[in-house]
């Protein structure tokens, strides 16, 4: 469990960044933190793993005060994949990049040979297991950098911005390891700009502005509401706009889900019919 | 008259053991705006590479085949050259932005060009406005967020007003508010101004509207090339992992179940809701 009471952080010489955050995140939770750009986010979820430590406030992760202990110590829990794969990648070959943390974290040889082939092969990398990550295009960088804290399965799990550079076939794979890993009560937080892959996750929606959370709720709340979407500079998912602009006909227009937006229109079109 | 064209055109980066691009023949039309998409890994940012000459020149390897940009054979002459021909954003901000201020980023190209003081101040000041980030011209490009610095990055090639424009996945940072404005601004460049625009993008929901020339690689390969409402709505670009628009998708389910639309497979929102409207409108 992540808690935050009333965070306030301040970057030197900056204006404040967070103005009075509080949040509790549960175990087994899936949450996507949405806003735009400078709203706070990648600060936030850089409280939950000690990165950074609230200049006002407090931040816990399950009971323990982030100030009364180690990155390093929290890290082995809460494991956290940046924005720039850039700012993470350093090693020769992409195997030794993903086996570095497992060293770190003392595991026996024979388990981090076992991780590192698992996670290789569950973020499509093996075929690069000996090549260097900056050979590597920016999708696939970011993966590297995915596979490499996955790879020592903390309990929870923090990704900025998870599918950038990332196609369709590689979010869906991304999607279905998250629900994979709350159905084990883990915990994933995702920073992210991605409308649409939020709208296909049913995770709880985050919107924050200007240092403090304006929305918290269910993205079929959040994600149809077009006046809260625009304090956050998100526009509506696909389907929305399209629920949105049927509300001529006595349509609902909180829908995101595909398969609901098939379903309602084929039942109008067959009571059309029928008259 | 074509301002890009590639004939066979193969690259392997050095130490590589199979080419990025292979056997890769496109033209690009003057004024076009053109649309490159495929899964991650599949050649689109090595392709870019080659408009600008940066392929081979500056990551050398080995490239076959013949490539000519806006009249000029990249072979043979610096990726300098090319650069007041051919603007290129790359993906990742930090690897195009070097200067103390913003504003000295955006004027870099156009001092190297020689233009004169007032007329550059004037060109560095359009593009600031054009991306939204003239507040920000006196910060240092190391300091502000990575949207940010991707706008300072269109800003910079904007500011040359080069007859090409190639962008790789420009505004993956940006909130998609922020992401369309700045497509907005380019599509609107390209119509106004006719230049030419090659957009790399996995995000079709955003970007699949603007363009009628699609091109789609997967290893290494073009896979499909041309209109794209034809090429989103083939059964075999989704089996490459394309992500097609979702307005196109529910159009399809839709039209499988029986519902009688138009045959214009909509790529937008609004295309697709216009049609039901008009589909499910009450009877008198």
């Amino acid at each position: 469990m992540i808690e935050a009471i009333d965070v306030h952080f301040s970057y030197p010489n900056r204006v404040e960044a967070l103005k009075g955050v509080s949040i509790t995140i549960k175990d087994g939770e899936f949450v996507a933190i949405m806003g735009q750009n400078g709203a706070g986010k990648s600060t936030l979820v850089k409280h939950f793993n000690g990165l950074l430590k609230p200049s006002l406030g407090k931040v816990r992760a399950d009971g323990v005060e982030t100030t009364k202990t180690s990155v390093a110590a929290l890290s082995r829990n809460v494991g956290f994949v940046f924005q720039n794969p850039d700012h993470q990648l350093f090693s020769e070959t992409v195997e030794d990049e993903i086996a570095f943390a497992l060293k770190n974290f003392g595991f026996a040889a024979d388990v981090i040979e076992s991780r590192v082939t698992w996670a290789l092969n569950l973020l499509s990398l093996t075929q690069y297991r000996k090549t260097s990550p900056f050979l590597l295009s920016g999708g696939e960088r970011k993966r590297v950098a995915l596979a490499s804290v996955l790879a020592w399965d903390p309990k929870t799990l923090i990704l900025d911005e998870p599918t950038i550079g990332q196609d369709h076939e590689q979010k869906e794979i991304l999607r279905q390891f998250i629900l994979q890993m709350q159905t084990q009560g883990k915990t994933v937080v995702i920073v992210t700009h991605d409308v649409e892959f939020v709208a296909e996750s049913n995770s709880r929606v985050i919107l924050m502005k200007e240092g403090k959370i304006v929305a918290d709720g269910v993205g079929k709340d959040i994600l149809t509401d077009p006046a809260l979407l625009e304090l956050a500079s998100i526009v509506l998912p696909q389907i929305a706009q399209i629920f949105t602009k049927l509300s001529p006909l006595g349509f609902p227009k909180n829908i995101i889900d595909i398969y609901e937006a098939k379903e309602i229109i084929l039942k109008a079109w067959e009571s059309r019919t029928q008259k | 008259m074509a301002v890009i064209e590639t004939k066979n055109l193969t690259y392997t980066y050095p130490g590589a053991s199979k080419p990025s691009i292979l056997d890769v023949s496109i033209k690009v039309e003057k004024g076009e705006f053109v649309l490159i998409t495929g899964p991650s890994g599949c050649g689109k940012t090595t392709l870019c590479r080659t408009f600008n000459g940066l392929v081979p020149h500056f990551y050398q390897g080995e490239l076959k085949g013949e490539i000519s940009v806006a009249g000029i054979d990249t072979l043979k002459h610096h990726t300098y050259e090319m650069a007041k021909h051919v603007g290129l954003v790359f993906q990742n901000p930090e690897n195009q932005l070097f200067a103390l201020s913003v504003e000295k980023d955006v004027a870099f190209g156009l001092e190297n060009m020689g233009f004169p003081r007032e007329e550059m101040r004037k060109k560095v000041d359009w593009a600031l406005n054009l991306t939204g980030i003239y507040d920000l011209r006196e910060r240092s490009p190391h300091e502000i967020s990575g949207g940010q610095q991707q706008r300072v990055a269109i800003a910079s090639v904007l500011a040359m007003e080069p007859e090409i424009i190639v962008l790789d996945e420009p505004t993956s940072f940006l909130d998609p508010l922020s992401a369309e404005k700045i497509f907005e601004v380019i599509y609107d460049l390209n119509k106004k101004q006719g230049i030419t625009v090659i957009l790399v993008e996995h995000r079709l929901d955003l970007t699949a509207k603007y363009t009628n020339h699609l091109i789609v690689m997967e290893q290494g390969q073009v896979r499909f090339e041309g209109k794209p409402r034809e090429i989103l709505s083939s059964e075999e670009t989704r089996l490459i992992g394309v992500g097609i628009p979702k307005a196109t998708l529910l159009y399809e389910m839709l039209k499988k179940d029986g519902l009688n639309l138009s045959d214009i497979i909509p790529l937008s929102s609004e295309e697709l809701a216009d049609q039901l409207l008009e589909a499910l409108k009450p009877i008198d």
